[in-house]
């Protein structure tokens, strides 16, 4: 385990900060290869981060189902989890529409696996909470509004 | 020790993987109240996920991500006693990985 390391810490020294996804790849051969979508995470509108990070913004609804917290007391820390029955799961993504980044992350799953994906996020504002599932190509959505009380985002 | 705590339970065939992370999670945007500068942007921009050494999972994560991350996620194809690794690479190129047997 700590020889692994090693060898990705040169291989991230080596190929500069760009570079880390990349490393990170070629070190360890896998069927999930992704790099991370800068675009996305900078993308200002819920649209154009969807083009960015799924190839599409085109959009069907599904079986998905979004659990949250209706009111979120403290908008540092937002439970959220996501779950879908559509079969053939890709990639998962979370974003909050009214945020000014919208785009929170996404999830490249492997084969086998479940559509379900669950973390904490950070809010600073009353918005919906937007996930949209890529399976088969095709891109599903749901949201659901989550009220905030206290912003998590300032200082 | 490691920064990264994990847990994956198996069920029925489905491999439930739970992950706490310890990391400050930096937006870049919050000031330090005593000096008013911006406290630089320091979080974690991916996780993987590998079982046996093949990939289950990646996460792209952005500066919204809560801070000290809480990950879950499930897969199926996992048998008792398989090696789980996982590694977070955050946006200064710091990385920690840690290891679990599925059970």
């Amino acid at each position: 385990m700590n020889t692994k390391r090693r060898v990705f810490l040169k291989g991230t020294l080596a190929a500069g900060a760009v570079g880390v996804a990349v490393g990170a790849g070629v070190l360890t051969p896998s069927t999930v290869l992704a790099a991370w979508p800068e675009a996305a995470f900078q993308a200002k509108d819920v649209n154009s981060a969807l083009k960015a990070a799924m190839g599409s913004d085109a959009m069907t609804g599904g079986d998905i189902t979004i659990r949250a917290p209706d009111i979120a007391e403290n908008g540092a820390v937002v439970p959220i989890t996501i779950e879908t029955g559509i079969a053939g799961v890709s990639s998962i993504a979370l974003i909050v529409a009214a945020a000014n980044t919208p785009f929170t992350s996404s999830y490249e799953l492997g084969e086998g696996a479940i559509g379900m994906v669950s973390t904490r996020i950070k809010m600073g504002q009353t918005s919906d909470i937007i996930a949209v599932v890529k399976a088969g190509g095709k891109l599903h959505s749901a949201k659901k509004e989550v009220k905030v009380t206290i912003g998590g985002c300032g200082g | 020790m490691s920064t990264i705590r994990v847990r994956a339970q198996i069920a029925d065939g489905v491999t439930t993987v739970r992950a706490l992370m310890s990391h400050p999670m930096e937006t870049g945007q919050r000031k330090d109240s005593k000096t008013g500068q911006l406290v630089p942007a320091h979080f974690i921009k991916e996780v993987t996920a590998e079982v046996n050494g093949k990939r289950v999972m990646t996460a792209n994560w952005g500066p919204a991500i809560s801070r000290n991350p809480y990950l879950s996620f499930q897969f199926k194809g996992a048998k008792a006693g398989d090696t789980l690794n996982m590694t977070w690479t955050d946006n200064q190129g710091k990385s920690d990985t840690a290891e679990v047997k599925v059970g």
